[in-house]
């Protein structure tokens, strides 16, 4: 069976998600400050009686901060017991990749790097297929 | 009949378990009648139980035991260490008999009647060792019958959770919805019943850690009798509960930590002695609860960790390279004992080289999500601190908001709620800091919306305060915008990278669904930089004097009086502080007296009462009458200065200090008493007191005090009749012709020795506290 992917736009980039690691694709309004936290969390947010930690993926990136204004688009991920919600530009589609992920022989770029997973074939495109999880422990987790 | 049986026996179980520290302190004082009536009733049960079930083997043994104690009881007998070891022996063997019974062991039988027989007042064999028999118990695995699965119970505790969150969903829908009395009622009974099952569930879960807690006398015992060592244990916090599951857990972790510091740290007598330490070890077990999570903190006063053996064993190990070892900061090295295969022992011992290391025990805590933290140092001891969660509780806890943002503080941690303005309270600022007066207390204030940096808040003035005390540490004030309301929330474990700020005990939703993150009191004390001012200690002798200079009894109020004078008094005698209006003051009755409230006080400080206008007093009390004392206006608080000058004649000053270059005087506040207060009357034949002659402090501070209290005073000397003397400790004054109560009053506040027993002269509890048991016996030989 092949994978689903999730594509998704971020930091003004079109990258995949594996499917199986998101649970739900949600929009979120007014978050709650969660001061003193790691610069990569956002604040937090509700699902049903859940609490979201919000992660803003461009900072997880280190590309500066994500603008934080009116609906934010979020796709669910749960990680280590907790609920996360990953900050997106946008959430496109879901397809089945071509084939499994294969290793990126090129550099990715800085912050991509930490989070990548490989380039996965998604139909048309070539993508740089994204570890969520990755991008929820946040830059400062790179040694552990 | 098999389900009375395990009752039975997990009854036992929990008895024996609970008199673990009883038959310790029974040992070590034999006479004591209290815990020896309740070694009996426990026999006695025992006896009364096998019976019924017939079990024979259990029957004797504690027949035996009954009989023995019921002779003591009696007074046919007085309890000798024999005796008291016999009967340890017994309750062991119960103890081990109890365990066989249920996991179905034989045990063997041959000497049960050794043990009876050195129960018996005829000399007996000395074959029996009390404790030293064959394996320790610990080593066999304890069966421990839990009758309902925590699972199903875990389920019930989040199905109960969910209802508490749709409860307060449902209640903020019907607050916006018409109002309707009927569904209002129905709402309202739904809600009591949730209440109801949360509480008998919470209730099933949650075990006072005594449970953990209460072996632990025993045990210490036990091993530090086996390694010729002495060990005092101090254990704190039993009444902090937890989850059953969790106690569960962190029983084996704690057992070996226990273990490793009186095998380990804790050096035998004479080495302790020649390191200048008491001959006998410190354990300090602490729990308490700081949000939701539980600390655990065991000190012990050993010879700490040797990090530098930790490291070359590491390197050996082939675990760091020799370069990376030199690189680690001694507390990297000392956190070294948690890594595999590492261990500070030399030889492998029976007591704790059994192969399970400190890194089995982190892998336990952190299983559980919990975190150990480590400090040692060389020749002090080690702390060693555990934290675990409380997982999924429900506290109740008090909304507030700062800097627009809305947060939860557990409510337990709350002493009390004051608005910035109503003049309960007053705001300085001291430097930087800001400083809460209330009723008298100075407390460290901390802005909310300020350590949050959650954008600017309303000036602590215009706000709320309120008074945390957070399980451990001291009071504070935390000044916020706006107070909510009290509201029962399910708090959960916020994620990692917010619990990284340290501010936050979890997350919780309100009625309305908003996440609120809940406020750790203790984390923001932390955040904040306030310093822990240690509570007293309960024994005088078990902390050293460090904590001494934040001692609030010897902090001086600095202020400005009428006149312009820098002044000072103990911060000890400062009830509060107050305006009065000018009307309020008047000259009446041969004294100027201020009415305040419905009271009228005498005033000090100044000549007349002002023109108009309002005066600012300090309202002093000597714990039954209270004065007031005019002045200008509030300067600082400083410790109080070593070095006085007495005034020539006795008066309102007891000495003039030098405080950052400026002269300050003291005030006298025994002598204000004794010419400003109301005068008490004394009555009947009053005892006396013998003072030594040309110290000024003696006679302008504590004289009036002595007086008051209705001693005649007498003149120290040789052949002089009193019923108490008060000596110097600094000089060697002759007090052993004397044969009365010698109190002694030393002028620094640290003990010389072990064995000094003289009094800090400031220190007027103990002051007073002596001097009323020498007021009892004067009256008792009068």
């Amino acid at each position: 069976m092949a994978d689903l992917l999730l594509i998704v736009q971020l930091a003004g980039r079109r990258v995949a998600f594996p499917a199986s690691e998101v649970e739900a694709v949600v929009e979120l309004e007014g978050l709650t400050a969660a001061p003193r936290s790691a610069a990569h969390v956002a604040g937090l947010s509700a699902l049903r009686s859940r609490v979201l930690t919000v992660i803003d993926a461009v900072a997880s990136l280190e590309f500066g901060r994500a603008g934080l204004g009116g609906l934010l688009e979020a796709i669910v991920v749960p990680s280590g017991g907790h609920t996360y919600a990953l900050l997106v530009d946008a959430v496109e589609d879901v397809v089945e990749a071509a084939g499994p992920p294969a290793p990126v022989r090129a550099p990715a770029g800085p912050g991509w790097d930490r989070v990548a997973l490989g380039m996965v074939d998604a139909g048309d495109d070539l993508l740089l297929l994204v570890d969520p999880h990755a991008l929820i422990a946040g830059p400062n987790a790179r040694a552990a | 009949m098999d389900d009375l049986i395990n009752d039975f026996l997990a009854e036992t179980r929990d008895l024996l378990q609970a008199l673990g520290g009883v038959i310790v302190a029974w040992e070590a004082e034999p006479s004591d009648r209290a815990r020896l009536d309740e070694i009996f009733r426990f026999v006695h049960t025992v006896k009364g139980n096998c019976g019924f079930f017939d079990l024979p083997r259990l029957q004797q043994l504690s027949h035996a035991a009954e009989d023995a104690l019921a002779d003591v009881r009696a007074g046919r007998r007085t309890p000798d260490a024999t005796l008291v070891s016999a009967v340890l022996a017994v309750i062991d063997r119960i103890g081990e008999l109890v365990q066989a019974l249920e996991t179905g062991e034989a045990l063997a039988s041959e000497d049960d009647e050794q043990l009876i027989a050195a129960l018996s007042d005829r000399p007996a064999p000395p074959a029996v060792d009390a404790h030293g028999s064959g394996p320790a118990p610990e080593a066999k695995k304890a069966m421990r019958s839990i009758r309902l699965s925590v699972e199903l119970l875990d389920r019930m505790m989040s199905g109960v959770s969910d209802a508490v969150l749709a409860r307060n969903e449902l209640a903020r829908r019907l607050r916006d919805a018409p109002r309707d009395v009927a569904i209002e009622a129905a709402f309202e009974r739904v809600s009591a019943c949730i209440a109801e099952i949360r509480d008998a569930i919470t209730r099933t879960r949650m075990q006072r850690i005594d449970n953990l807690f209460s072996a632990l006398p025993r045990m210490v015992r036990d091993l530090s009798s086996d390694l010729g060592k002495q060990v005092r244990l101090q254990v704190d916090g039993g009444d902090v509960e937890l989850d059953r599951e969790m106690i569960e857990m962190i029983r084996d972790p704690l057992t070996h930590i226990v273990r490793n510091a009186i095998d380990h740290g804790i050096e035998p007598a004479e080495e302790r002695r020649k390191a200048g330490k008491e001959g006998a070890g410190q354990l300090k077990v602490a729990a308490r609860q700081a949000g939701n999570q539980i600390l655990i903190e065991l000190a012990d006063d050993g010879r700490g960790i040797d990090g530098e053996a930790l490291a070359r064993q590491a390197v050996a190990a082939g675990l760091l390279s020799r370069e990376a070892a030199e690189l680690l900061t001694p507390s990297q090295k000392t956190a070294l004992i948690f890594a595999p295969g590492v261990s500070t022992a030399d030889e492998v011992t029976a007591i704790s080289g059994r192969g399970v290391g400190m890194d089995v025990v982190r892998a336990n805590i952190e299983r559980i999500g919990g975190v150990v933290d480590i400090d040692s140092r060389t020749g002090q001891g080690v702390r060693l601190c555990i934290r675990v969660p409380l997982t999924l509780t429900i506290i109740p806890a008090l909304t507030v908001s700062a800097g627009g943002q809305v947060f939860a503080i557990p409510r337990s941690a709350i002493e009390e709620i004051l608005r910035a303005r109503g003049g309960a309270a007053r705001i300085d600022s001291v430097g930087e800091a800001l400083v809460a007066t209330i009723r008298g207390q100075r407390v460290p204030l901390v802005s909310l919306a300020d350590l949050l940096g959650a954008g600017a808040g309303a000036a602590a003035e215009e706000g709320k305060i309120i008074l945390l005390k957070p399980a451990g540490g001291g009071v504070y004030a935390l000044s916020v915008d706006s107070v909510h309301d009290h509201e029962e929330l399910v708090v959960k474990p916020a994620a990692p990278a917010v619990m990284a700020a340290g501010l936050y005990a979890g997350t919780t939703l309100a009625d309305d669904g908003r996440p609120i993150l809940l406020l750790d009191p203790s984390g923001i004390a932390q955040a904040a930089g306030l310093r822990e001012t240690e509570a007293a200690p309960a024994q005088p002798a078990a902390e050293p004097a460090e904590a001494m200079p934040g001692r609030r009894d010897s902090m001086v109020l600095l202020f400005r009086d009428l006149d312009g004078r820098s002044r000072a008094v103990p911060v000890a005698v400062v009830e509060r502080i107050e305006d009065v209006a000018a009307a309020a003051v008047r000259f009446s009755a041969g004294k100027l007296r201020a009415s305040i409230g419905e009271r009228i006080l005498p005033l000090a400080g100044c000549a007349a009462p002002p023109p108009e206008g309002k005066l600012r007093i300090l309202r002093l009390t000597d714990g039954t009458s209270e004065i007031a004392f005019a002045f200008a206006e509030v300067i600082d608080i400083r410790s109080l200065p070593i070095d006085l000058q007495p005034p020539p004649v006795p008066g309102e000053v007891a000495g003039v200090a030098l405080i950052d270059g400026n002269q300050v005087e003291l005030l006298d506040p025994y002598w204000l008493f004794a010419s400003h207060g109301d005068a008490v009357a004394p009555s009947g034949e009053a005892p006396v007191c013998a003072l030594p002659e040309g110290d000024p402090w003696i006679d302008n501070m504590l004289r009036p005090l002595i007086e008051s209290l209705g001693y005649r005073i007498v003149a120290a000397g040789p052949g002089v009749e009193a019923d108490i003397l008060i000596a110097s400790a600094d000089s060697a004054a002759e007090t052993e012709a004397f044969s009365g109560e010698v109190l002694r009053l030393r002028s620094r506040p640290e003990l010389a020795g072990g064995n000094d027993n003289s009094i800090y002269r400031y220190d007027r509890a103990a002051l007073l506290d002596a001097l009323s048991r020498g007021m009892a016996k004067g009256s008792a030989n009068g």
